[in-house]
């Protein structure tokens, strides 16, 4: 047996290392842009590859740590995009308002759908979210006028940000549009990370890991997983706003069934115990997409081979290695 | 005394299985009371009637003068009726501070905050640490409760249950499968919780070594019946509880 004090010290390293690892984390991102070039990447590369990890983030907020598995999360990504795309296409060139906009359309649509299928559990759950994406997909699809059809939507830019003093000129700038990506990446996740802190989250998580147990400590399971539900929603709605402006386009295949398999594989790619996993887990994804698809079309294949290799020997994700270390 | 739990007249049909026949029981405050029984007696199914698993087809239930007969389990555990479960129900990869974390917090009303201001934040770490404290898992307060030992998530089980600030604690065989060693640890453990901290308890246990070690009174059920109620030197002596568990011929 050890002495208390023995644990409150282990305790506090473990405290420190966590802080060291996050203090790394954002070094990486907030130096990308100057180190990407050094392994033959470029800044525009690392924008996708955040809006791509704040969507696989959004969605293992579900995932991971919900323990409830959605297999239509691009619904809410792809609305994200078109709210963004839209709002800046018919209504005003204002990059906030098109975040706004996209933040709202998928994140509203995320709590009417999550209202309705917060009951269901397991396989049927996923089958409902699949059926709910397919409604979406074929409404963008169908509605040419103002979705622009099976063409998506174009005529848009996302716009420069004005402060008052000084312009932000994402538009030009592909170096100032990745930190205003890493800003908003910053404030979603940061929302995110500070709710699976609070005893709201930790009730997630008592809902993951048994949900008999949950209920009968008198947790509200079906509310809490319809909240969880809305949370990703607005979230990865957040994540579709982005990707709207990398592109300047709004594509249908944003709202497909494909997409949102690709974020499931991200998140499992990278480890879905851990926060940070499917951020790495998009790296990956996109830096593979990148390098292949200029090299054969056949590049699917390819990623599906590194998702078996990495499924085979890291079994709980890249990250997920070092998740419970506590347990040694 | 005043009675904690009182069973009126209680019983429990399936089809045409009576499971429970008409069961009346009083458990005073601070009462340790075990309930066995032989394999098919009804105790599992009598205990899911207490805890609100279950509705009795007929008969009543109060809790502390409270008619709670048909509360549901969870309402239960919300007016101070915390059970613990056969099989144990723990959340595996979360830490034992964790687990009794969430009980403490839900108890507390916390189950929807996004987040607690710094006092009360201290306020339920102090209590976890002392529920974990008192169970005996100071030391492993860090590990994952799925990989400790047997006996330790059930201690864990416990603290969680005694961090929904209950009144009355229900324990389903919570020695169950478990060898020498954890057996006599969890039996410590529920001597203590009864006769330091005065805990009225409900135990339904298989191993009667730990029966007439600790409890108070015993009510023995057989066929769906209350075939007898007493203290342990009773229990012992009564000819029908020796039918009972050795048949006729003894």
């Amino acid at each position: 047996m050890r002495p208390g004090g023995d644990t409150t010290a282990a305790l506090r390293g473990a405290a420190e290392r966590r802080w060291a690892v996050l203090a790394g984390i954002w070094v990486v991102l907030i130096a990308a842009p100057f180190w990407l070039p050094l392994v033959h990447g470029y800044t525009s590369l690392g924008s996708r590859i955040l809006v791509l990890g704040l969507a696989a983030m959004s969605v293992n907020f579900l995932i991971g740590f919900t323990g409830v598995v959605s297999f239509g999360h691009a619904a809410y990504f792809g609305l994200g995009v078109y709210g963004a795309g839209m709002m800046l296409r018919y209504v005003t060139a204002s990059t906030p308002l098109a975040l706004v906009a996209g933040i709202l359309l998928g994140g509203g649509a995320g709590v009417v759908v999550g209202a309705m299928i917060c009951r269901s559990r397991g396989i049927y759950f996923a089958m409902i979210t699949i059926a709910f994406e397919q409604i979406f997909y074929y409404i963008a699809y169908k509605w040419d006028s103002v979705t622009g059809g099976y063409d998506g939507l174009r005529g848009f830019q996302r716009a420069p940000i004005h402060f008052g003093l000084f312009t932000l000129d994402i538009k030009h700038s592909d170096l100032a549009f990745y930190y205003f990506v890493l800003v908003v990446f910053a404030i979603v996740a940061g929302v995110m990370g500070f709710l699976l802190r609070s005893p709201f989250g930790r009730t997630l998580l008592a809902i993951r890991e048994n949900e008999r147990r949950a209920r009968f400590l008198g947790i509200a399971v079906d509310l809490h997983i319809w909240l969880s539900f809305s949370i990703s929603a607005f979230c990865i709605g957040a994540a579709g706003a982005l990707y709207a402006m990398v592109n300047n386009f709004s594509d249908p295949s944003s709202l497909y069934f494909d997409l949102s398999g690709d974020l499931v594989i991200m998140a499992v790619m990278g480890g879905i115990r851990s926060f940070w996993g499917p951020l790495l887990g998009a790296a990956i994804f996109e830096v593979l997409q990148d390098y292949i698809s200029s090299r054969t079309v056949n590049w699917l294949f390819f990623i599906g081979l590194v998702f078996v290799i990495v499924v085979m020997f890291f079994p709980r994700g890249l990250l997920g290695m070092f998740q419970r270390r506590r347990a040694a | 005394m005043s009675a904690m739990l009182e069973v009126r007249n209680v019983s429990k049909h399936f089809g045409n299985l009576v499971a429970v026949k008409d069961v009346s029981l009083r458990v005073a405050k601070g009462e340790l009371r075990a309930i066995i029984g032989p394999n098919g007696a009804g105790k599992t199914t009598f205990f899911n009637l207490i805890t609100g698993f279950f509705a009795p087809s007929s008969g009543e239930i109060f809790f502390d003068g409270r008619n709670v007969t048909r509360l549901t389990a969870p309402q239960r555990v919300k007016i101070g009726m915390a059970r613990t479960f056969q099989i144990t129900e723990v959340f595996p990869e979360l830490s034992v501070n964790e687990n009794v974390r969430i009980a403490a917090e839900v108890t507390a009303g916390y189950a929807l905050s996004p987040w607690l201001s710094a006092e009360r934040g201290r306020s339920i770490e102090q209590t976890v640490a002392g529920l974990v404290e008192r169970v005996g898992l100071a030391d492993k307060s860090q590990r994952a409760v799925g990989e400790l030992a047997h006996g330790d998530q059930r201690a864990a089980e416990i603290a969680m249950a005694l961090a929904l600030r209950p009144r009355l604690l229900l324990l389903d065989e919570p020695t169950a499968g478990m060898g020498e060693q954890e057996t006599y640890q969890i039996a410590g453990l529920i001597r203590k919780l009864h006769r330091d901290e005065s805990y009225t308890i409900i135990l339904v246990e298989h191993d009667m070594r730990v029966v007439f070690h600790l409890a108070d009174r015993i009510s023995v059920l057989d066929q769906g019946m209350l075939l007898a109620d007493g203290t342990p030197d009773e229990i012992a002596a009564d000819r029908a509880v020796q039918e009972a568990y050795l048949g006729k011929a003894a």
